[in-house]
């Protein structure tokens, strides 16, 4: 079903563009163009039945439904939901004091928080459609270890002790007022959900298109322009040190998952290890200093500098894991 | 005159949001008085959740998105 593209990509870059198909160049407009118009309609189609079927999925129940849970599945919860719930991520400070409020643990915030930007419907969708099932199953299964693991250990450091004042004492008043019953769900009509699914579309659409460019640009050129073995010649073997130095390039680099799965694509398509390619689009994805700094408005700096370093390490560990494994194989 | 409060983080939604209000007020001829919220305790005050909310006379009337023109319209002539 995907020749089509194939398909378009040889009329646009072949014909109408006359580039050779044998040419370095010829070839990285022709991938551009194929992987572009993929993933554009991809976005568009599955965003809009998604946020159809979600319509009626908010910060406000998952809130409601994570209160009261106990740690042990509240942390598996707060990971599932913070994958699947759409929040802005400007959103963050309002969801967090939401949560902690109602009484809910540090710890399950946070795994809410961390997997929130790793998965998403858009990040699962590319990765299918660009690295298959396999590699997508591995992804959210990681992606949701960091978040849970993440969690738990920070209310097994007592994490609440370094919450700004005002905000310890939302979870203290949280925790010790009764649960409050949930309001009854609306239910939503067919035109509402259509409204939704379309403001959703256009808002993600609007977000993103931006970023699949620049991924795909980039892939484009990685593709084309890096001599063939290079990355595998130098970085192929996993050398131990090539993961922490990815996790470290990935920090300023700043992109959401939709901008990097198709550099992902490109990376492991020229040989780059799987560990190493993991570790570096996550901290691309979730380590972005401009959205650490707005935490601070509910964090105190050492809680801050914890979060951070404990990203960075999961990051490292899961490349070295895959990098491992992979020679096992 | 109405005091409107947007909150938010001052992401680009909430600039919009402040700016399609006072926008369609001043269309109806309606006195307004748009501040931006950015502060971490008036989210909790209000127990917003989701950004940009819209505060109008201290009621919360709407989170978690740009509202639609016509939902601005009915609070305004409310």
């Amino acid at each position: 079903m995907f020749e089509v593209f194939a398909q378009f990509a040889d009329w646009l870059a072949y014909e109408l563009l006359s580039l050779s198909p044998d040419s370095k160049f010829g070839d990285a407009v022709h991938f551009f163009i194929e992987d572009v118009s993929k993933i554009y309609v991809l976005l568009v189609v599955m965003i809009y039945f998604i946020a159809l079927l979600r319509a009626s999925l908010n910060v406000e129940q998952v809130r409601n439904y994570l209160a009261g849970k106990n740690k042990g599945v509240g942390y598996i919860l707060g990971s599932g939901f913070g994958a699947i719930t759409p929040f802005c991520s400007c959103s963050s400070i309002p969801v967090f004091l939401g949560f902690t409020s109602a009484g809910i643990p540090v710890g399950i915030t946070m795994s809410f928080l961390l997997t929130s930007p790793l998965i998403n419907e858009v990040a699962i969708l590319l990765l299918m459609s660009l690295l298959g099932w396999k590699f997508t199953l591995l992804y959210v299964v990681v992606g949701m270890t960091v978040g849970i693991i993440g969690g738990a250990f920070l209310d097994a450091i007592k994490a609440e002790r370094w919450l700004q004042s005002f905000a310890k004492k939302a979870l203290e008043a949280g925790q010790n007022a009764p649960l409050q019953t949930t309001q009854e769900k609306e239910k939503l009509s067919f035109t509402e959900r259509h409204r939704f699914a379309k403001d959703e579309t256009l808002e993600i659409f609007g977000r993103v298109w931006k970023w699949v460019i620049i991924g795909v640009g980039l892939g484009a050129a990685l593709h084309g322009f890096v001599p063939d073995g290079w990355i595998e010649h130098y970085l192929g073997d996993g050398q131990w040190w090539s993961v922490p130095a990815a996790v470290l390039l990935g920090i300023p680099l700043y992109s959401n998952a939709t901008g990097v799965i198709p550099v992902m694509e490109s990376l492991i398509v020229n040989g780059l290890p799987i560990g190493t390619t993991l570790a570096f689009c996550m901290s691309t994805v979730a380590a972005s200093f401009p959205e650490f700094i707005l935490l601070k408005q509910v964090m105190q700096w050492r809680l801050l500098a914890t979060v951070f370093a404990m990203l960075l390490l999961s990051f490292t560990l899961v490349g070295w894991l895959f990098n491992g494994f992979s020679a096992f194989l | 005159m109405k005091q409107i409060k947007v909150l938010g983080n001052g992401c680009t939604k909430c600039q919009k949001t402040a700016e399609l209000i006072e926008r369609i007020a001043s269309e109806q001829g309606v006195e307004v008085h748009v501040s931006k919220e950015t502060d971490a305790q008036t989210f909790l005050q209000y127990g917003v959740m989701s950004t940009p909310a819209v505060v109008i006379d201290e009621q919360l009337k709407h989170s978690g998105s740009i509202p639609h023109t016509d939902q601005v319209k009915e609070w305004l002539t409310a």
